[in-house]
């Protein structure tokens, strides 16, 4: 029924590839000036998985309130499945599946009874509900917990039970707002492996936000990375990856070996560049890292330097984030929090 | 770089919103906000469905028949809640009704039985520190983000305002009439028969609905479960003790009846004790339960305004 609703909308999206998420420069400020938003747009290719991937107070939940019709956005536009988020938010509701970043199911109430009031005011009645409703609990390994309360539940039960609610009116686009933040190991993998199978089978869009370079690196078949407030790049892990120019190469040398010398000897090897020496380690760059490896070591002995050990990684979305934003991932994600216990005293 | 970014196209931004006013009953994209309720029912597609989530009273009234359930049960999983809920009233009923048993006898007190005139008096003291709660749920369920979660679906937004309304009255009620039965157990008489007894039923629950929403509105406004404690700490004793809930007016120093004749717990008690004399005094108990059926509803819109200004916070 939710399908119908949306079907001619989507219909008209035409012929280049049906887009089921678009924002356009979105601005939100919250008071005391606080600029959540600063012009952030991009686009989601239906039936795609798409990651907004960035540092603890970039915006990405921001983002996801303002297209999930929670919140508004000061300026700018954006549409979900073919409706404006702001003109249309009634109907907008109706073609989402949420997953907030808190997990919103109601403590006191058992799983079961979770799941049957999303269904529903999604508009669900009677046996269908009933119906939908065991699937779902099913299919997230949550039926002996069904007539339990939320209350004992575990966090991985929690979060498949969020999810679980986000499904039960068959969404067009899901959001997923940091569904792995504080799993464990194992219950991250279950949920990657179910946000994968929904992804392949139901074709459905997913937009999750994330800022575990590698969930987005596995789960997105298309990211943007976001900081303060806007997108700075966009495209597939590889694409980005790929503007990197190649493989990173790493050495750890002996110690009392002289820079210069090391360069000197390494300028004729072909397929090698940007290396740099700092103290006993050496990085460069190489289209094909590990081709050109043996070639690098060559040329190193031919000049008496001594390797202890080498490696070559495929850059990672850190080596992307690094490039775009000028600052590591790592210790992007911490400012807020200094910030804030700096402005808590 | 140009080639990775997926800035919005042109062509595809514009078609998205056209498209959706291509559907039937539809001239282009609402702009104005006072659309939106009206377009949630005109909207295309089959009518069966869609019309389920128009303006129609009668969803509102399924939305929030759903929403008091959910609340209902929650209770129903706390039996010590219910317990403490009908103890506290037996205590002022036996501890007050004891303590106070000879100021009857005081010259001008106008009641033969100390326990008929302290009835009523439990009942809306009961009714009002019950009901001044309601504002920390409202707190909690913002601060799990259960509050978010139902914003995010097509959940008429009056209907979370009117169940806590509805589960207050209903608590209320059953609140009430069990103090009713437990002082008729007593040995309380009531004289004035059902009518007396439903009017106090009725003015206990306005009250009720009165300090929910007000409750409500300081949870919405201060965020802060302190401020909802230090606001209730401070205000029962004195809207109880400025009033007849305990002692007649007729003893009360002059100055205090005054404040007493403003302080709506006391327009309560009024009316119901009234109404259950045995020659109730209609029109004043018209007049009084008016009253507070007038600030039940300003004090409501008053929540349902901050209830906007927090959905505009997020």
């Amino acid at each position: 029924m939710t399908i119908e609703t949306a079907m001619p909308a989507r219909a008209a999206v035409g012929a280049g590839g049906t887009l089921a998420i678009e924002a356009h420069d979105l601005v939100k400020t919250y008071p005391k000036d606080v600029r959540a938003l600063d012009g952030l747009g991009f686009a989601v290719p239906a039936g795609t998985v798409f990651a907004l991937l960035g540092p603890n107070g970039a915006g990405k939940s921001t983002t996801v309130k303002i297209l999930t019709t929670l919140a508004q956005a000061d300026s700018g536009t954006a549409t979900v499945a073919g409706l404006d988020v702001r003109a249309k938010a009634p109907q907008v509701r109706r073609l989402i599946g949420v997953v907030a970043q808190r997990s919103g199911a109601d403590p006191a109430a058992t799983g079961r009874e979770n799941v049957l009031l999303t269904g529903r005011i999604q508009g669900l009645r009677g046996r269908e509900l009933a119906r939908r409703t065991d699937d779902l609990l099913a299919r997230f390994g949550l039926a002996d917990a069904a007539g339990r309360q939320v209350r004992t539940y575990s966090g991985g039960m929690r979060r498949r039970l969020d999810v679980a609610m986000g499904l039960v009116n068959r969404p067009q686009v899901l959001f997923l707002d940091e569904p792995t933040a504080g799993l464990d190991p194992e219950s991250r993998s279950v949920m990657w492996a179910e946000i994968g199978r929904l992804a392949a089978a139901e074709g459905l869009t997913i937009l999750l936000t994330t800022h575990y370079l590698e969930e987005a690196d596995h789960l997105a078949s298309r990211l943007a990375i976001v900081d303060r407030g806007r997108v700075v790049v966009a495209g597939t892990p590889d694409e980005l990856k790929g503007e990197l120019h190649g493989d990173a190469v790493h050495l750890e040398l002996a110690s009392g070996t002289a820079g210069e010398h090391v360069l000197a000897a390494l300028a004729p090897v072909a397929g090698v560049r940007e290396a740099r020496v700092e103290g006993t380690s050496l990085s460069a760059r190489a289209d094909e890292g590990a081709a050109a490896l043996p070639g690098v070591l060559a040329a190193l002995e031919g000049a008496g330097v001594t390797v202890r050990a080498a490696t070559v990684a495929r850059p990672s979305l850190d080596d992307v984030y690094l490039r775009y934003s000028g600052r590591r991932f790592t210790d992007a994600d911490q400012s807020p929090a200094t910030a804030i216990s700096g402005g808590a005293r | 770089m140009s080639r990775l970014t997926t800035r919005p196209q042109g062509s595809a931004a514009g078609t998205g919103p056209n498209a959706a006013s291509r559907q039937p009953g539809h001239q282009g994209p609402a702009s104005h906000p006072a659309d939106l309720r009206a377009s949630g029912a005109t909207m295309g597609g089959p009518p069966g469905p869609t019309a389920r989530e128009g303006g129609s009273v009668l969803s509102i009234a399924a939305h929030t028949t759903w929403m008091t359930g959910r609340q209902l049960r929650a209770i129903a999983r706390q039996p010590a809640y219910i317990v403490i809920m009908l103890i506290q009233p037996v205590i002022w009923l036996f501890l007050f009704g004891s303590l106070f048993r000879k100021v009857v006898e005081l010259p001008g007190f106008g009641a033969s039985s100390y326990l008929d005139y302290l009835v009523p008096g439990v009942v809306i003291m009961s009714a009002l520190s019950s009901s001044m709660w309601s504002g920390m749920t409202v707190l909690e369920e913002i601060d799990r983000g259960i509050m978010d979660r139902f914003l995010v679906l097509p959940l008429h937004r009056s209907a979370i305002i009117n169940a806590s309304a509805v589960l207050q009255a209903l608590t209320t009620a059953v609140q009430s009439i069990l103090i009713v039965l437990l002082g008729w157990a007593a040995g309380a008489h009531y004289s004035g028969g059902a009518a007396g007894l439903l009017v106090l039923i009725a003015t206990s629950v306005l009250v009720a609905i009165v300090f929910s929403a007000f409750s409500n509105t300081v949870g919405m406004l201060a965020r802060q479960r302190e401020t909802i404690i230090g606001i209730n700490t401070f205000l029962l004793l004195p809207l109880t003790f400025l009033s007849t809930a305990f002692m007649a007016e007729a003893l009360m120093p002059h100055w205090m009846r005054i404040v007493a004749n403003c302080n709506p717990v006391n327009w309560a008690l009024e009316a119901g004790r009234s109404a259950m004399s045995a020659n109730p005094d209609w029109a004043r108990v018209g007049l009084q339960g008016g009253g507070l059926a007038v600030l039940a509803i300003a004090v409501t819109a008053l929540s349902v305004r901050m209830f906007r200004a927090y959905q505009k916070s997020v």
